[in-house]
């Protein structure tokens, strides 16, 4: 003890270039320190893509098959069996145009949720914004997208379509699902942590959604005023967004604005909660 | 000099006993907040009925210059490792302060981010990063971090498939090439071959005399002495002595210091065989016959449990007494039995002690773990089996009585009476 109080003496003080100290509550999001990490998201987005394809014979063609394959069902069973309306479009491009956002926003909110497991052993051994386990698990599905799209134009061109100017606002959208595939990949994945009953969740919760989003039907289906309960679901909005930025169906609806603020809402929260939450990962993980 | 590089100020870490298994349904927190909806809404999904607390760490003030290399010694939940952890930002203290003066660097694990399916190349650069390495810096260091893991040829193989041998090269290489200005260590110089080892070592002896501050937690004395200068021992989650790392070793294996050395069995779980006796209590002995938590090697000592008959009117014939020493990595050293010394052990009733006089202690400097074993003749019928769960620490005692140092307690696990001679060739 002795040597340690002389020693203090001693020492020169300038300010720390870290503290740790114990927060209660709520912490901040600390947005400027992810930004200094950003080469790591970029490592954990390019190691996710790079695992998922090793050791597979068929690689990034997965990319394409899940989607492509999802459309030929839906196309038999949705377009001609039960001959739900496409908005005059050819069935199989009304559903693989929406398939492919739904795909983002899925795959984003499935891995992220699982990211927080997967990168389990690593949380306890390193330190490293946790948020970047999630975002990551939000962005991978990106390149698969990217891969999806170029054969959704190819089918385009197949059946004659050219995209008109609206093309210019599907960043937006995609934007949007991201979006809404963080807000809720956030909120699951700091539950997950805790409860792995999330885990389980998950595939069940995507599957309901996608039946309470337009992706077999249009939104022209439903009666006008049950319409406004797509102004909920920001994926409504999105897959509309996408068949008129490309298709040339009617525009979104102003529902959509609902949406976005519903998004940011989504966002907030969900990332006030997972920092609020990530101080005990690792002891919990 | 005396720039401070770390500030520890009144670091407290609590746990939640039994933390783990608390938190797993939902379905706990669910019932939780259907009875009591407000103070659910008030604490957040949190189960929080009966809630047992223990502090890993506690009161824990310190601080270290610049250009220090700190070693943190104690027996297994002192708190070295939350120590480390608080330090390295990965959990959050309960209590108190840490103030760090420079850029953080933390290996506590080897290879730290590696994913067996990515390539010798990706896990540089991935491992690398999770480090705290810009990707420009690595491009910089590739060349050298391939050259001093040699693995050149394997550059471009998943990692699976890759020797124990050449993994650890390989994350050892990354972690080497780190370049913070302070760096936190955990015992994970532990593994790796010998010849790795010596020039891991060296390598982090020159970031030491670079004037880089250094924190490293570990069992092993001798990799403890070597390369640090100050030292600082933990003992329930306090500070019991800080200072120069050649007082901090003496106070930590002196007698002393230490807590109970008889380490009790009786409730310990899980345990084999149909429990006619029972192993109540384990310790080693130093030469004067003393139980102790550390005892030398080089000397003679005793390694003894103690066996309680539960049928007080039985008595047992030729029972078997076996103590098998494993070393840190669970790697069994040596095996002793009383029927190999020729020894039979009959008529045994009541309490009785089982000894095993070991003449000269073979075992370098460490932590140890013995598995205990009563047996019976007739098949070999297991009475009780306890593994792992007694320990005892061994520390240099002049094996070769010729008073230098030994110093190769990183990488030998025994050690052999010999002597040297020189033949000239002509």
């Amino acid at each position: 003890m002795i040597s340690q109080l002389t020693h203090k003496t001693d020492i020169i003080k300038k300010s720390p270039l870290i503290v740790i100290r114990p927060i209660n509550g709520w912490m901040p999001l600390n947005l400027g320190e992810l930004w200094d990490y950003r080469e790591l998201l970029y490592s954990f987005i390019i190691r996710d893509i790079r695992i998922r394809y090793k050791q597979t014979a068929l690689g990034a063609a997965w990319a394409v098959i899940q989607p492509l394959f999802m459309m030929i069902v839906f196309t038999l069973a949705f377009g001609r069996l039960a001959k739900i309306p496409s908005e005059g479009l050819p069935y199989p491009l009304f559903s693989y145009a929406a398939l492919l956002p739904w795909t983002l926003f899925s795959e984003g909110i499935a891995r992220s949720t699982n990211s927080m497991i997967t990168n389990a052993n690593i949380m306890t051994k390193v330190y490293y914004p946790r948020l970047i386990m999630p975002i990551s698990g939000i962005l991978s599905p990106l390149i698969d997208f990217t891969i999806a799209f170029i054969i959704l134009l190819g089918m385009m061109l197949y059946y004659g379509f050219i995209p008109t100017i609206n093309i210019l606002f599907l960043p937006a959208f995609i934007l949007l699902a991201l979006g809404t595939s963080l807000g809720v990949g956030l909120w699951l994945s700091a539950l997950n942590v805790q409860y792995r009953d999330f885990q389980y969740t998950v595939p069940f919760l995507i599957q309901l959604w996608l039946f309470a989003s337009p992706v077999v039907y249009p939104s022209s289906l439903l009666p006008e005023p049950y319409r406004a309960l797509f102004g909920l679901n920001p994926m409504a909005g999105v897959i509309e967004g996408f068949r008129w930025a490309l298709l040339g169906t009617a525009p979104p609806s102003y529902l959509i604005a609902i949406s976005a603020l519903m998004v940011v809402a989504l966002l907030i929260s969900g990332a006030l909660y997972f920092r609020r939450m990530e101080k005990t990962f690792a002891d919990v993980v | 000099m005396d720039e401070v590089a770390i500030h520890v100020e009144n670091l407290g870490k609590r746990y939640l006993i039994g933390q783990r298994e608390q938190y797993k349904t939902l379905r706990d927190a669910i019932v939780h907040a259907a009875y009591s909806p407000f103070r659910f809404l008030k604490r957040g999904l949190k189960t929080s009925s009966n809630k047992e607390y223990f502090w890993a760490l506690k009161d824990v003030s310190f601080d270290i210059s610049q250009g220090d290399v700190l070693g943190v010694i104690g027996r297994n939940g002192a708190g070295k490792s939350t120590l480390l952890k608080i330090l390295s930002r990965i959990t959050m203290p309960t209590s108190g302060l840490v103030e760090l003066y420079g850029r953080v660097g933390s290996l506590l694990e080897v290879g730290t981010g590696f994913h067996s399916e990515l390539t010798g190349r990706e896990n540089i650069y991935l491992s690398g990063c999770l480090l705290g390495m810009k990707r420009r810096e690595i491009e910089e260091k590739f060349e050298e971090i391939v050259k001093f893991s040699e693995i050149e040829k394997f550059l471009d193989t998943p990692v699976k498939r890759y020797s124990s041998g050449m993994y650890v090269r390989l994350a050892f290489a990354v972690a080497a090439h780190l370049d913070p200005e302070i760096l936190l260590v955990d015992e994970v110089l532990a593994v790796g071959d010998t010849e790795f080892q010596k020039k891991c070592l060296g390598k982090m002896g020159s970031v030491a005399n670079e004037g880089r501050t250094v924190v490293f937690v570990s069992h092993a004395m001798a990799s403890v002495q070597s390369l640090c200068t100050k030292g600082l021992v933990l003992k329930e989650g306090q500070i019991d002595f800080n200072g120069d790392i050649e007082d901090a070793i003496s106070h930590y294996t002196s007698s002393a210091y230490s807590t109970d050395p008889v380490k009790n069995l009786l409730d310990v779980k899980p345990r084999k065989g149909t429990g006619e006796i029972l192993i109540a209590s384990f310790w080693a002995e130093d030469e004067s016959g003393k139980p102790s938590l550390t005892i030398p090697n080089g000397k003679p000592c005793t390694l003894a449990f103690r066996g309680h008959v539960c049928n007080s009117e039985k008595s047992y014939d030729g029972v078997g007494a076996t103590i098998t020493i494993k070393n840190y990595l669970g790697i069994g050293v040596f095996y002793h039995h009383n029927f190999l010394s020729g020894n039979s052990f009959n008529q045994i009733t009541g309490d009785v002690e089982f000894l095993l006089h070991i003449p000269k202690l073979p075992l370098c400097a460490g932590t140890y773990t013995a598995d205990l074993d009563l047996s019976r003749v007739p098949g070999h019928t297991i009475i009780d089996s306890l593994k792992g769960c007694a320990s005892f620490d061994v520390y240099d005692g002049d094996y070769f009585g010729t008073g230098s140092e030994y110093r190769a307690g990183m990488s030998a696990v025994v050690m052999v009476d010999g002597s040297w001679d020189l033949r000239r060739c002509q």
